[in-house]
């Protein structure tokens, strides 16, 4: 049961084909954004199948080990963290005390792994990208773990079924003042995970042309393409089973709800892709560290009162 | 045809070599991703790195200075890749052919260095958007 849950369902395979069609709705809708018409519902499956068949290019001065490494495990972090989820939003005495802190560190090792592999690679448009990475993950990290932290406290307990029975029981979190501020300073940091404009600077296709994965190509890259797809259907779910109630599958119209505030939670994101700059990374550090981090300890504050 | 092939043909992602030409091609270039043509509607999007390409877009005359820098370009490309010779300059060197800065014309540089290269050539001064597209048309049926 296990091994199913990993590789078909909610794992790895429905993971790629809803974090694919998520990626495809993302460019359809930047593409109607600026009055084009976009591509196909299929484009994104054969952009990664296109990357799977090609040639893994290795350049001279690279460590090739850690090199071919990092997107491996990318994929898999991002395929348990899709899973476990999926699994306990099915079933939520099926988690673990602690839950919550493991989805947090494991949601962090596709941009450790995305950092390790561009440092490997020893380009120097990739070096510039890695440091960037690094500096963006010390930014977002402190509000996102202060507003989890808030969650934890107003939910009473450290597992993430918990945190959804709790939203059973008393009303969404979503659903109050400290909550609202919560989900906004979540949303930018889930902006920032998944490396979207305005805060790609670690990519910056116009300017370091792709930085991180500048030097990544063929399967290597497409393994990378699909971690940050598979990213992409997690992190909304995982803000929907914190915010907004989770997915309740034996509720009804459980399942219609959850696609509705899934498809809510993309399209903001997309729209917030569309409407910024880029923004430098010292503007990116000063944003997170500064008013954002002002703005989750507010939120943390108002919830301790009760609000 | 496989499905690496289909895959291929729909989705090309293009890298622009720009081998000292004169701005005219690139504007061309640029047309081709506003709402007017739109080429992401068969899946061609322009990419910053020539490793994730899988063709490579060459407009200008080749000369002495960019001579090596093209064929590292090719070297660093993923194969299987398509090269694009844009413009009459790219294709047969137009008024600059015999000067004393262009030594060799651009697709005698590919085919040294790798004879299998599939090489399409799209002439014109500047080659409209249309040219462009027919060309890759032409290019997925040899693939």
């Amino acid at each position: 049961m296990e091994v199913f849950n990993y590789l078909v369902f909610p794992g790895f395979l429905f993971a790629t084909v809803a974090g694919l069609l998520t990626w495809w709705l993302d460019r359809k809708v930047t593409a109607r954004v600026q009055y084009r018409v976009g591509p196909p519902w299929y484009q994104t499956f054969a952009d990664v199948v296109k990357l799977m068949g090609k040639e893994v290019l290795i350049p001279e001065n690279a460590r090739k080990t850690g090199f071919l490494l990092a997107p491996i495990v990318a994929l898999s972090a991002s395929a348990l963290v899709a899973t476990m989820i999926g699994v306990f939003n099915m079933n939520w005495s099926a988690g673990f005390v602690g839950d919550i802190i493991v989805f947090w560190y494991i949601l962090t090792i596709p941009s450790i792994m995305l950092i390790l592999g561009a440092a490997a690679s020893g380009g120097p448009l990739s070096s510039v990208g890695s440091s960037r990475e690094i500096k963006m993950l010390l930014a977002y990290e402190v509000p996102f773990i202060i507003v989890i932290t808030m969650i934890i406290f107003k939910a009473d307990t450290l597992s993430f079924g918990g945190i959804i029975k709790y939203q059973a029981g008393h009303g969404p979190i979503l659903y109050s003042v400290s909550g609202v501020i919560g989900f906004i300073v979540a949303l930018l940091c889930v902006q920032a995970k998944l490396g979207l404009v305005p805060f790609d600077a670690p990519e910056a296709e116009t300017e370091l042309g792709g930085g991180i994965l500048y030097d990544y190509s063929g399967a290597a890259l497409g393994a990378f393409k699909l971690a940050k797809a598979m990213l992409f259907y997690t992190l909304p779910i995982f803000m929907i089973s914190l915010f907004w109630g989770g997915v309740q599958i034996g509720n009804g119209l459980g399942i219609l709800w959850a696609v509705l505030k899934y498809l809510l939670i993309i399209v903001l994101i997309t729209l917030i892709r569309n409407t910024n700059p880029r923004l430098r990374i010292d503007q990116i550090m000063k944003f997170f560290w500064g008013k954002l981090t002002l703005l989750a300890i507010v939120a943390f504050i108002l919830s301790v009162l009760g609000i | 045809m496989g499905l690496k092939t289909a895959a291929l043909k729909k989705s090309i992602w293009v890298f622009h070599v720009a081998c000292s030409p004169c701005n005219n091609c690139d504007i061309e270039i640029l047309d081709l991703l506003t709402p007017r043509f739109d080429v992401e509607r068969f899946g061609i999007i322009l990419v910053g790195s020539p490793r994730h390409a899988d063709a490579l877009l060459i407009t200008g005359v080749c000369n002495r200075h960019v001579t090596p820098r093209l064929i590292e370009t090719y070297r660093a490309t993923a194969k299987p890749c398509v090269c694009f010779l844009f413009g009459a300059c790219s294709c047969q060197g137009n008024v600059f052919k015999g000067g004393y800065n262009v030594p060799r014309l651009i697709d005698e540089i590919i085919l040294e260095e790798d004879p299998n290269a599939i090489i399409v050539y799209i002439p014109g001064c500047p080659p409209k958007p249309e040219a462009m597209i027919a060309g890759v048309v032409k290019a997925l049926s040899v693939l």
